[in-house]
């Protein structure tokens, strides 16, 4: 009986800590998170003269004014539409060739198909600074230098393979009775593919098409490389914040927090998912 | 699953292949070519041969980039694995929390490469960032654009900051599939926190483990946007990591020769961590069957 007493009180000691550890350990690892981004919204909510002249933790004169900025400015808002066009162009075009391609991988065992897996991945681990000049020059030739199809071709380098990887990881999910049975009823290739294989992993053609955003959206070596004026990505023009007064601080960091919105909007649905993508589907 | 033999499945292959070929052969090819020849500009080459690679190989600066690449990628590994382990140890197992937890934690994964530098670089600044200011505050010297040991702090710890989140998720889903029973099972042998990690977590967890350090290590292998716009690669050369290099000497100096025997040498040795990669993937995939 004493001893069962002990037992329960040191164990009641042993848990109590333990839950609160856990909150502290999440709470600082958070926070270590948050803090840079907080300090660029805190920024972007000031004027020029109060990042420079003061040390405040949170804005004084509460300021839109960088957001308005480039709200306003072609230059600046045009960044964002082209960064958003080629993006959704390589996203299509990715998710269009990797379907197919991953349901061949997932159900069929053909000639040279692990090799092919292979040398795919292989596409995905390309450092881009390997081939930031032969794009340059491939796309120069081809004419299409300085051209939304440029990035979103060159991002597929990385894209497709990433795409095809965690798309044969949902279809292996599904199973092969599935497709035998629509045969049978009748059902051609393309009519079976649409109407009833791509309704099953719907959620995984969603995972693609979110990390194929993502990975296009983040990447700047390739399409700063490959574009000047007309389809220059905004992560290329917020470089170019240096004006003859010294860097605009404010816009620079206002920039900064419009390009983590989209990421931030659509990663709830995903939330579960992430590290299956991350892992190429294999989780 | 059983997969059945189909040579036909070639045709739902070949967008792919035509697609990766045109995007991914093409230029390799443009760059085992200039790494095998020499120009003297005007658009006229002469065969080289081997002279690039031999002077790559004996080249100083290409040494030193790969001394700083492999240095820059130990760090990492040695702090983002096990800090990304204890972080999923800590996480809510489920619930609101969780996703709270989840979504937060994914937040810098989601971030544009260069804006990431633009953060810390602001963060870093003894003038206008937090981190700078306080640090100057405390009386410490910080400086990352001359001072060559803060350059580095801040690259690891920007690094850190971007990438452990991505370990942290991966051992989180590791942690997820492991069922009750073996916890109660691991409770009724009374097995301390330790041998639960040791004997239960850990193993569990190896597999999507051994892919974290893959990635990690092939992606901060090839890191070139966060680290090129907080230091530029200085103070002096401190932090010219492989890309770094390679961009200048390919885009920066045009020393195509050079720069395309470099990218060989490296894109080979990634080549064999793809592979490596590739084999565990596959033996996790007939683990599950």
């Amino acid at each position: 009986m004493a001893d069962m007493t002990v037992n329960k009180t040191s164990s009641r000691g042993l848990s109590l800590p333990k839950i609160n550890s856990r909150l502290v350990v999440m709470t600082l690892y958070l926070l270590f998170l948050l803090l840079p981004i907080y300090w660029l919204l805190n920024m972007s909510l000031k004027t020029n003269t109060e990042i420079l002249n003061e040390f405040t933790l949170f804005p004084r004169n509460l300021t839109f004014a960088n957001y308005a900025t480039i709200l306003t400015d072609p230059a600046w808002y045009m960044g964002y539409v082209n960064s958003i066009i080629y993006v959704t162009v390589n996203t299509v075009i990715s998710l269009a060739v990797a379907l197919p391609a991953a349901y061949a991988f997932s159900r069929y065992h053909f000639m040279g198909d692990k090799h092919l897996f292979f040398w795919l991945l292989t596409n995905r681990m390309a450092p881009p600074a390997v081939f930031a000049l032969p794009f340059f020059q491939l796309y120069s030739s081809v004419g299409l230098f300085d051209t939304h199809i440029a990035v979103a071709l060159a991002h597929t380098l990385f894209n497709v393979p990433l795409a095809v990887w965690i798309l044969e990881g949902f279809m292996r999910g599904v199973p092969k009775e599935i497709d035998e049975t629509a045969y049978l009823d009748g059902y051609s290739f393309g009519a079976f593919f649409v109407k009833i294989f791509t309704p099953l992993i719907a959620s995984g053609i969603g995972v693609a098409a979110f990390f194929c955003f993502m990975f296009s959206w983040v990447e700047l070596l390739l399409s700063r490389t490959l574009t000047t004026v007309d389809a220059k990505p905004i992560a290329a023009i917020m470089t170019r914040t240096q004006g003859a007064s010294g860097i605009d601080w404010g816009v620079l960091a206002a920039a900064g927090i419009l390009t983590i919105v989209p990421g931030a909007l659509v990663i709830y649905f995903v939330r579960n998912y992430i590290a299956k993508g991350f892992a190429l589907g294999r989780v | 699953m059983e997969k059945t033999v189909n040579q036909k499945a070639w045709f739902l292959v070949l967008p792919v292949l035509l697609l990766v070929a045109f995007s991914a052969v093409i230029p390799l090819m443009t760059v085992v070519n200039y790494s095998v020849q020499d120009t003297f500009g005007n658009n006229q080459f002469f065969w080289a041969g081997l002279e690039w690679f031999e002077e790559m190989l004996r080249s100083e600066r290409m040494w030193d980039a790969l001394g700083r690449q492999l240095m820059f990628s130990g760090i990492i590994l040695a702090i983002e694995i096990p800090l990304g382990i204890f972080v999923a140890l800590n996480m809510p197992k489920s619930g609101f929390w969780s996703s709270f937890c989840l979504v937060l934690m994914s937040l810098p994964l989601l971030i544009p490469w260069n804006v990431v530098g633009t953060i810390w670089q602001i963060f870093g600044r003894v003038d206008i960032g937090l981190l700078g200011y306080t640090l100057d505050a405390l009386g410490i010297n910080y400086n990352y654009t001359q001072d060559i040991l803060a350059a580095w702090v801040t690259i690891i710890v920007m690094d850190v900051w971007h990438w452990t989140s991505l370990v942290a998720l991966l051992a989180f889903a590791g942690l997820k599939s492991i069922p009750d029973a073996y916890y109660q099972a691991a409770k009724i042998d009374q097995a301390s926190r330790w041998k639960v990690f040791r004997f239960i977590e850990l193993p569990k967890m190896m597999g999507v483990l051994m892919i974290a350090i893959l990635l990690r290590f092939m992606d901060s292998f090839m890191i070139y946007t966060e680290p090129f716009v907080v230091t530029g690669g200085g103070p002096g050369n401190a932090t010219t990591l492989l890309s770094i290099d390679l961009v200048k000497m390919a885009l920066g100096q045009f020393d195509l020769g050079p720069a395309a025997a470099f990218s060989i040498m490296y894109f080979l040795v990634i080549l064999l961590i793809s592979w490596v990669f590739y084999t565990v993937m596959t033996n996790l995939d007939k683990r599950e069957g």
